[in-house]
């Protein structure tokens, strides 16, 4: 008697051991072609613009003096490696940048639940982070610099500050925003305070945290770049100001294309966590 | 079902407050609930009948009087009662044998005997083969008896059900209606559920208890009895009694528009 009702079809397109007709197939040809040339044509562009770049500078239209061109980037990138600087640099830098992120994140959480834990608390921070959002947190450089000297220590600091109010307030919205007949629910099983946080109110927010921590992935990377500016001893933002200082922008520009990809890469670590952890849908 | 009084409300009163002002919400409400009686509960809207779930569930504490669980007055929430809501609320983040375990697992009463428990609940109301899906890959209905059997995996004193199928197209409502009745008879469970359907109250009801407006006070109640040969909430819509039980109640809850 309690059979007749069929689950929600999952849905495993195409694949499998059926047959397909050959619209099928023709369909999910078109579709597999179209990815190829939206593929081809980003590459293209990016190697469009790099021998534009090359050519007009060999052609002197541009002054590579100024505009750098993709060669000397490239014999800039070959030096950095052979001295061994380039590792030292990319080390800082990655580091900085992913215990900044890490430590923000982490704090923020944390402040969030607090946040959660105690609604009198909240009220009574509430125009504190109000305008702790707003400030420029850059603003703030010189006072860390000053406060906790100039080093890594600093940048970290830089790094965590920048996305800790951010991560705060999302992550505090995304609790209140889980349904409350969900807490009700457990509540009626006796659930104490800690066990709705961690059976409900962790996992329901498991999205807000992943969109907090992609947003907090840049403003870490901004976060250690000024901090690099301000302390500039060692790291990618350190390359880049020097560069600008000495006015060899070969170096300023292979150090941003490095930080690009790097930037790049660590966002789609973040994405591949993001699907490890929503797995349920 | 026997005499034996399971719950047991005296005088209840029950008043919200809020900067604007003071709310009654329950007055004076009396009743007792028999072991294995289906209690229905109908009444206008807003007049109370969520809270007076929350007040037997010790969410809330009524204002005055007192509510007595197998004897002994109540104090907070103690995991005596399964609730359904409208929706199901199931987790999607666990699988339908885990979101059927989260009772358990706050109370701290999982182990393998309880687990043994739930997964032949799951077996026994033919969702055995969707214990390791998610609930997103069940239809509604399936949902909602997965939502029950949450509540009965916990063996609580009694079910306390708000509207649990008011998220359900009309078709599928009856059904789930059916099936989550027959469940909770077979598995011979008290419940007190509430719904603004007078159909479906009738349908489920051993007794209903039709409540006045704001705050809500008892007007009436109803021995429903019906004549037909098996009485599940779908057949006994046929007996001649039906009609005659929905215009008297009708009349009573006075609906004006």
């Amino acid at each position: 008697m309690f059979n007749n009702d069929n689950p929600v079809q999952v849905s495993d397109s195409g694949s499998g051991t059926n047959t397909i007709s050959a619209d099928h197939r023709n369909f999910l040809d078109r579709v597999r072609r179209k990815r190829i040339y939206i593929r081809i044509t980003q590459v293209a562009i990016l190697i469009f613009i790099f021998a534009v770049w090359e050519m007009a500078a060999n052609a002197r239209i541009i002054d590579p003096f100024i505009t750098s061109q993709p060669s000397r980037m490239f014999q800039t990138l070959v030096n950095l490696h052979r001295d061994g600087s380039l590792y030292m640099h990319i080390g800082y830098t990655l580091t900085e940048t992913i215990v900044g992120f890490l430590a923000g994140t982490i704090v923020g959480i944390f402040m969030a639940v607090l946040l959660w834990w105690s609604e009198f608390l909240a009220r009574v921070l509430e125009p504190y982070l109000v305008v702790l959002n707003s400030l420029p947190k850059i603003a703030l450089g010189p006072i860390i610099l000053v406060w906790i000297g100039a080093g890594p220590q600093s940048i970290i600091a830089m790094a965590l500050i920048i996305s800790l109010v951010v991560t705060t307030i999302g992550v505090y919205n995304g609790f209140r925003e889980v349904d409350h007949d969900k807490i009700k629910l457990l509540r009626t099983f006796g659930a104490t305070k800690l066990q709705i946080l961690e059976k409900v109110m962790l996992p329901a927010s498991i999205s807000t945290i992943v969109s907090a921590m992609k947003i907090n992935v840049g403003l870490a990377w901004v976060g250690v770049i000024v901090g690099e500016f301000l302390v500039s001893k060692a790291g990618l933002g350190h390359l880049i100001v020097y560069g600008g200082q000495v006015f060899r922008l070969d170096l300023v520009m292979t150090s941003v294309i490095i930080l690009a990809i790097l930037a790049a890469l660590m966002y789609q670590f973040v994405s591949w966590i993001e699907k490890k952890l929503i797995n349920w849908n | 079902m026997t005499e034996e009084v399971i719950v047991s409300i005296r005088n209840v009163s029950k008043k919200y407050h809020s900067l604007e002002g003071e709310t009654e919400a329950v007055k004076d409400l009396t009743l007792d609930v028999h072991r294995g009686e289906f209690i229905t509960i109908v009444g206008p809207s807003g007049c109370g009948k969520t809270t007076l779930l929350s007040l037997i569930s010790g969410l809330f504490r009524p204002s005055s009087g007192r509510i007595m669980l197998n004897g002994e007055t109540l104090n907070g929430t103690t995991g005596h009662v399964g609730y359904m809501l409208q929706e199901d609320h199931l987790f999607n983040w666990r699988t339908i044998l885990r979101n059927v375990l989260i009772g358990l697992e706050i109370k701290g009463t999982l182990n393998s005997q309880s687990m043994e428990k739930a997964k032949s609940l799951l077996h026994k109301y033919g969702l055995g083969d969707f214990k390791n899906h998610y609930p997103h890959q069940l239809s509604g209905g399936m949902r909602q008896r997965v939502a029950l059997i949450r509540t009965l995996a916990v063996d609580p004193d009694i079910l306390l059900l708000d509207e649990p199928f008011a998220a359900l197209d009309y078709q599928t409502r009856l059904k789930v209606a059916d099936d989550i009745w027959k469940i909770i008879k077979k598995e011979a469970k008290t419940a007190i559920m509430v719904t603004h359907d007078i159909s479906e109250a009738l349908s489920m009801a051993d007794r209903v208890v039709v409540l006045s407006k704001r705050p809500a006070a008892i007007k009436s109640v109803h021995n429903v009895e019906f004549s037909c040969e098996e009485r599940t909430p779908i057949k006994c819509r046929e007996a001649p009694e039906f009609r005659v039980y929905f215009n008297r109640i009708w009349k009573e809850l006075d609906v004006h528009v």
